[in-house]
């Protein structure tokens, strides 16, 4: 169980897939595509966020469950602070924000 | 020392620990414990800026047409680079190239050095069109527009990006000080948590802007 190393070409593979992957949410979004323009620029950062976290964080390689726990519980988090209040603030109807 | 027959003498082990391996894989759940609490520091923001985009669209797509797409681009870049580098440091400290090490950390250091720099010149834009709220707001916007909203979107905007920036300049001292002791030789194949554990915390920043970029600067297709 001792330390993974990574070879170098990986390194290289993931950040030419990462340079790819900007320059394409760069380039869709001068392109019109209404509500879809922020599917695909939210979707194309996932991807990048997965493949630094996977590769150049070493996640793809850690033995210990211990930490994955961590890792996963931490974006569930996020998951419900984001997901739960959006049911919250998406359901209002015209009513109800700060501002209005 | 008053060892006993299990107990191998290793430099770089902390008496704490049972052996090399799980020091390592401490320290590495230390690192992601700490890097959990600045998901939610950050995911608070994202909250806001959720919130506040889903109700006020056209408002916050005004506000990233002042955004600067190229110099955005740009640090996008740097960003991505400096991360490639600090994987590779890790690599070369690996496998006993500490010297190698100790200068792609300086580099990545630089990177960030680069992108603050270029935030700056943001940042300074912004302040001559008007952009920043407050007393200084001055900003040319067309008849009707929603202008209390798109001053909420710079709030958030510079909220966000200003506390990213705090963490890249946090980072570069990181990268900096950890190059300097990879230089002077403290780092090895068996010893290198340090290095590994900063360059998560680098990683981090770097996922921070990989959703910032989109979201703050690709908002309205209509960029030029």
């Amino acid at each position: 169980m001792s330390e993974h190393i990574v070879p170098r070409k990986t390194y290289y593979i993931v950040w030419a897939l990462l340079m790819a992957l900007m320059i394409i949410t760069a380039a869709l979004s001068r392109v019109p595509l209404g509500e879809w323009n922020t599917v695909i620029a939210l979707a194309i950062a996932t991807v990048k966020a997965l493949l630094v976290l996977l590769f150049f964080m070493h996640l793809k390689y850690e033995n210990y469950r211990i930490t994955w726990v961590a890792v996963i519980g931490g974006f569930f988090w996020l998951f419900l602070l984001l997901g739960l209040t959006m049911t919250d603030y998406l359901t209002r109807g015209p009513s109800g924000l700060a501002g209005h | 020392m008053h060892d006993s027959a299990h107990v191998v003498e290793q430099p770089g082990l902390r008496h704490h620990f049972a052996d090399m391996e799980q020091q390592r894989a401490s320290a590495t759940l230390g690192m992601w414990v700490f890097l959990v609490t600045e998901i939610m520091f950050f995911g608070g923001l994202f909250l806001a800026y959720l919130v506040y985009r889903s109700a006020h669209f056209g408002a916050f797509a005004i506000g990233s047409e002042h955004m600067d797409f190229w110099l955005g681009t740009i640090n996008t870049v740097i960003l991505l680079c400096s991360s490639l580098l600090v994987a590779l440091s890790v690599h070369a400290v690996q496998v006993g190239k500490t010297k190698l090490c100790a200068v792609l950390l300086l580099i990545a250091a630089l990177c960030g050095v680069g992108f603050l720099g270029v935030k700056g010149v943001e940042y300074y834009g912004h302040y001559q069109e008007g952009a920043v709220p407050g007393p200084y707001w001055h900003l040319d916007l067309p008849q009707g527009t929603d202008v209390q909203n798109v001053q909420m979107f710079f709030y958030i905007y510079f909220v966000m990006t200003g506390l990213h920036a705090i963490h890249v300049t946090i980072g570069i001292g990181l990268l900096a000080v950890i190059a300097w002791f990879a230089w002077k030789g403290r780092y090895s194949p068996a010893y290198h948590n340090p290095v590994h554990v900063s360059g998560l915390y680098w990683h981090f920043v770097d996922v921070v802007w990989i959703f910032l970029y989109p979201l703050l600067y690709l908002i309205s297709a209509k960029k030029a």
